[in-house]
């Protein structure tokens, strides 16, 4: 996983709350065994038309947000499936931050699982942002993991909060599986309590 | 030493699955159960193979296809979609090298994976259950704590039988009372989704409670818990009792002989302690509930079926003004009109919330000696092979044909869009599915979410219908 220090770049703001995973990637986009390549379906319902040519008035498919690194929306986004090819899509298209009121809890964790930082601000803050971010590529946000701090195209830096365990794995872009097979002789132990007390756990 | 501390369903069961616990609370979880389907794994063993590693517990792991294959006969010719062909061979390819139990398409216990976990014994009372799918949640009306995971979290768990997770907060929600004439589990869910919001559980696992709840049967429960996640929540629950023990018994990978009497004793003590914390509370009068249908585009947009479409310029604020008018485009409604005046092009009866044994007598019931309307396609697709198998023991397949409804194979089908069983752009469809977002069925679609009973209805009346007014014929 790439890891994740500080990032400034264009935000696009998509001032919609509820954005669900249906939304960012629909499911006919899912039959893939790959990882990569997903981002030209990303909000493949708004960014095209029936006949699959670009619809303009979609914030992606204008200019400078076609570079947008930081994506600005409303409350719980990243709702319904646990389709981690919503991450996957927002990443290949460039995005590696989102900033909104709330997070859906699967989609937040997926984020984190793909080298995306999920940054939770109140809602007025991202109403800000996303007055800024409508001000394209004269203002660039800067997110600031090391230091946890967002920087508005002014120079206000607004804190965040996250998860210690979580910035430590993006910052060092470190892979989860690594890290708990260093206590593979704890979950033997598990195991071996368990298959005493519960067989039936046991018996496929 | 004991810990005295009065606990919910939720902590008892999380306590007991803790392998470790992490400086900063981050709990290294056991994973009883993993059931895998071909969509959100093929990455999961691909990253397996990358880094030379093996599944730990193939015995605890079992997977099938169930997203993307086609609910008609053409699936015993093989799949002609290319991709879908490619996503259910890749799975065939890595359950066979990784050593996975694997239910192919063809077999009668293939179904939606959320089906044929129950009905197979799979999932058990008091386990820790994990799916790439966040219907996963369905299992939790055995007693299980339940949860889809992202793919990531797939081959984490694939390879080390674990996950790491931070314990979610405490929500109950009681409904209490009797339900009346008509109204079902999913009338119960609709109307609490629309209570409490699509964020109204974000990062709580929900316990449902109340003597409505304890009065539902097994599949009652499981399309109660099977929405939690459409409220937010990761899991939902219900605590095991002799409805969930006479359920379980008997079936193929549940615990039998002395292994049964131990395994209930453990499961007895798995309901929340009286005085037990919930860090949130909710509770509905279950007699106060009607059949319940969407309007809108998000699964908190439902209205009793008596209702009528709302009027945006009654919204609290503009943001909520520009929704719903969004909503109400895209759905090609109008303020003010009646539910029960919206015609539908399509009925599917089906899905993981609700396609099992019980859902299907109910659509029967009201299907039988009665016709579907004209124009209308109605579909019934069962949420398993075995689901089929007993209805078509009970004549509920002669019954729904000869009303006209198609009988299909069993599969998420109409659900998703991601198989053959799509909407048109344009069309209305009254659907007993779990979602009703922008292009869920299709793009362009048009879904409005019910209960079985309810889209039987819809079917005959050839629009949406109070299913009270529906006597069986």
């Amino acid at each position: 996983m790439r890891p994740f220090t500080v990032l400034t770049g264009i935000a696009a703001p998509l001032p919609l709350a509820n954005v669900d995973t249906d939304q960012i990637i629909p499911a006919r986009f899912l039959k893939t065994i790959a990882r990569t390549g997903l981002g030209k379906h990303l909000f493949a319902n708004f960014r095209y038309k029936e006949d699959g040519t670009e619809n303009p008035d979609f914030v992606l498919n204008q200019q400078p947000y076609r570079q947008a690194e930081i994506l600005i929306a409303f409350e719980n986004f990243g709702c319904g499936s646990s389709r981690e090819h919503a991450p996957w899509a927002l990443l290949d298209f460039g995005i590696r931050c989102v900033i909104a009121p709330d997070f859906a809890d699967i989609f937040h964790n997926n984020s984190f699982k793909n080298g995306i930082l999920p940054v939770k601000l109140p809602r007025e803050i991202c109403a800000q942002l996303m007055e800024d971010a409508k001000l394209g590529a004269n203002a660039r946000i800067t997110v600031d993991l090391e230091r946890q701090v967002v920087v508005r195209p002014n120079g206000e830096e607004i804190p965040f909060e996250v998860d210690p365990f979580r910035r430590h794995c993006l910052l060092n872009g470190l892979d989860d599986i690594g890290q708990t097979l260093q206590h593979a002789s704890a979950i033997d132990s598990y195991e071996a309590k368990q298959r005493a007390t519960q067989p039936w756990l046991f018996a496929s | 030493m004991a810990d005295a501390r009065p606990r919910t369903l939720f902590d008892k069961i999380w306590a007991h699955h803790v392998v470790e616990t992490l400086p900063d609370g981050t709990a290294l979880l056991y994973i009883d159960r993993h059931l895998v389907h071909e969509v959100t794994s093929p990455q999961a063993f691909e990253g397996l193979r990358a880094a030379g590693r093996r599944v730990r517990r193939p015995d605890a792991t079992i997977a099938v296809v169930d997203h993307n294959i086609a609910t008609d006969d053409s699936r015993r010719t093989g799949i002609t979609d290319p991709e879908s062909r490619l996503q259910v061979e890749t799975l065939e390819r890595n359950v066979a090298e990784f050593g996975v139990p694997y239910i192919p398409l063809l077999d009668d216990r293939q179904g939606i994976v959320h089906v044929i976990g129950p009905e197979l014994g799979l999932s058990l009372p008091g386990m820790t259950i994990v799916c790439g799918d966040s219907h996963t949640s369905t299992h939790g009306a055995l007693g299980a704590l339940a949860f889809g995971i992202g793919t990531s979290e797939v081959e984490h768990v694939l390879a080390t039988q674990t996950l790491l997770q931070k314990p979610a907060k405490n929500m109950r929600v009681r409904v209490e009372g009797t339900l009346a004439l008509g109204c079902t589990a999913k009338d119960i869910v609709l109307a609490i989704i629309g209570k409490i919001g699509t964020a109204g559980g974000t990062g709580h696992v929900i316990e449902y409670a109340g003597e409505a709840i304890r009065a539902l049967d097994m599949a009652g429960r499981m399309t109660v818990c099977n929405m939690s996640i459409e409220a937010g929540a990761r899991a939902g629950m219900v605590a095991p009792d002799e409805t969930t023990f006479a359920y379980v018994k008997g079936r193929p990978h549940a615990p039998k002989g002395e292994a049964w009497e131990r395994a209930v004793a453990f499961w007895r003590s798995l309901p929340s302690d009286p005085g037990a914390h919930f860090d949130k509370e909710v509770v509905l009068d279950a007699a106060a509930i009607a059949p319940m249908v969407s309007w809108g585009t998000s699964p908190e947009d439902v209205l009793p079926i008596t209702g009528v479409v709302p009027d945006p310029a009654e919204a609290p604020n503009e943001t909520r003004r520009a929704q719903l008018q969004r909503m109400l485009d895209y759905m090609g409604l109008t303020p003010g009109q009646k539910l029960t005046e919206l015609k539908v092009d399509v009925v599917f009866i089906g899905s993981c919330t609700n396609s099992r044994i019980e859902d299907i007598r109910a659509a029967a019931a009201i299907a039988k000696g009665r016709k579907v309307a004209e124009g209308v396609r109605a579909m019934v697709v069962p949420g398993s092979g075995l689901v089929k198998k007993q209805a078509e023991a009970e004549g509920l397949d002669r019954v729904l044909k000869e009303a006209g409804f198609e009988w299909r194979e069993a599969g998420c089908s109409m659900c998703l869009g991601m198989n053959p069983d799509k909407l048109r752009p344009g069309q209305r469809c009254a659907s007993t599915s779990n979602r009703n977002f922008e292009g869920r069925q299709g793009p362009g679609g048009r879904t409005h979410l019910l209960s079985p009973a309810m889209a039987a209805a819809a079917a005959i009346a050839g629009r949406l219908t109070d299913v009270r007014e529906w006597q069986p014929a």
